[in-house]
């Protein structure tokens, strides 16, 4: 990650660990929140609203000494399918991974029919991706579907 | 069968051979709809939301077959008015029966059920999504009258925008070539998503404004459903249509001699009284036939079809 503009470094460099990037501004606390970050005691850091050539702008977070596994790289696609995980080892990148759709997403999505039984029940909520490329999920007790841009996460 | 066990949830997963051999299993209980097949069985039918004529119905298979009935009709005069989960009141039944059959206002409660239930579930409607004994019984009718389900001219009247017995019976029906015809009032098409499934699908469809003489001429199956006053956003607008959708006697002149016209019941004023008499009606036997194709379902979801 070795960077010689120092106007781009906003933060600092990172030994070992993982950099989420290119995450929309607006959805970087989801992120914390699906990782569980609150619950990780290694440091973090944080960015937000940082200017992007790709994005208008984007959210940044740093998490030293942690490595994600897919199932929780595949949550964070139901809300922003565009982000890249930066895996670092001694300040090297040495795997980005793009995140992928995975086929069902469960425990995450609050199903916005307010007649389904997710809603009523102490039940873990279950969709299935049925639009990968334009990010459609249906529900898979009352088979409402939902895109990516309207879910409410539970 | 995507079924979990022996439940029956939706139609989803039956393919072209489940679903005739289903109805082949129906027509036999037809020709001998008393025997004592479930001798010893007990049947709980759970019925979270009254549907008098759907839970008298299945009673009526399980007595005939010489099985036993537990349950309630009205969730009101059970725990689940007290706050019980519907998992602690299919844990409790499943204790007791060795089938349930439920219909519940909630949508997936019938999934859900089968999930958490030792026993199999029948879904007997829950809510505004699947209601799949409803859809069998409709394809067992339009089986024994036109002798095929292959290619045939389906006319869907009335509500096609929340009517779950249109939608079920489009997906049901892609095994089989037909040719939809979509009648409707405009706030009250066939939503988009279910024109795409018949793309996707190759179910060829056309859609009309007019419900006349004409437009009918060519029907094998003219499938009337209710224009409820409460699902206008636009009262105005239903004050023009709601008799525009009337079937009625003279409409029938032109008809071709197989043509059946059915009806989910309950009917209000969508198919005119004197329409009862004529050759054409059908409604009411196909209501009879949800005995013996439920006579069916049940035996099927105790494993005890051949």
């Amino acid at each position: 990650m070795e960077k010689t503009g120092k106007s781009e470094l906003l933060v600092a460099a990172l030994q070992n660990g993982t950099v989420i990037d290119h995450i929309p501004s607006d959805k970087v606390f989801d992120v914390v929140n699906l990782l569980g970050l609150t619950n990780i005691d290694t440091p973090i850091t944080i960015g937000s609203n940082l200017s992007s050539r790709k994005m208008k702008s984007k959210g940044i977070i740093k998490i030293a000494d942690r490595y994600f596994t897919e199932e929780e790289c595949g949550k964070l696609s139901v809300i922003a399918p565009n982000i890249v995980l930066n895996i670092i080892r001694d300040y090297e990148v040495i795997e980005k991974k793009m995140i992928a759709m995975p086929d069902e997403v469960r425990g995450i999505v609050k199903c916005g029919n307010p007649k389904c039984i997710t809603n009523h029940e102490p039940m873990q909520t279950i969709f299935d991706v049925v639009d990968k490329e334009n990010g459609t999920l249906r529900c898979r007790y009352c088979n409402k579907d939902v895109h990516k841009d309207n879910i409410k996460l539970l | 069968m995507d079924q979990t066990g022996r439940s029956l949830i939706s139609l989803e997963g039956l393919d072209r051979e489940d679903i005739l051999w289903l109805l082949g299993h129906a027509a036999q209980f037809e020709a001998n709809p008393n025997r004592k097949i479930l001798d010893g069985k007990i049947v709980a039918t759970l019925f979270f939301e009254p549907s008098t004529r759907t839970r008298l119905s299945f009673e009526t298979a399980v007595n005939r077959l010489g099985g036993r009935v537990i349950g309630f009709s009205d969730a009101a005069t059970t725990s689940s008015s007290k706050g019980e989960t519907l998992k602690d009141t299919i844990m409790m039944v499943s204790n007791y029966a060795d089938l349930i059959i439920m219909r519940h206002y909630l949508e997936g409660a019938a999934r859900y059920a089968s999930e958490v239930s030792p026993v199999p579930i029948i879904n007997a409607g829950d809510g505004a999504n699947q209601h799949p004994s409803q859809t069998m019984l409709d394809l067992y009718s339009m089986l024994k009258t036109q002798g095929s389900l292959d290619d045939l001219n389906i006319y869907l009247v009335g509500d096609l925008k929340y009517g779950r017995t249109v939608h079920s019976m489009l997906t049901a029906m892609r095994f089989f070539n037909p040719k939809f015809h979509f009648i409707s009032p405009d706030e009250l098409k066939m939503p988009d998503e279910y024109k795409e499934y018949c793309r996707k699908h190759n179910i060829s469809f056309e859609e009309h404004s007019r419900f006349d003489e004409e437009t009918i001429a060519d029907a094998d199956i003219l499938y009337m459903t209710r224009v409820q006053r409460e699902r206008f956003t636009d009262l105005m607008e239903y004050e023009r249509v709601k008799d525009m959708f009337i079937l009625k006697n003279d409409m029938l002149r032109s008809a071709k001699p197989n043509l059946k016209i059915l009806h989910p019941l309950p009917r209000v004023n969508e198919i005119a009284q004197d329409v009862d008499s004529n050759e054409h009606a059908y409604y009411f036997q196909q209501a009879k036939n949800g005995l013996y194709v439920r006579e069916a379902l049940i035996c099927n979801a105790l494993n005890l079809l051949k």
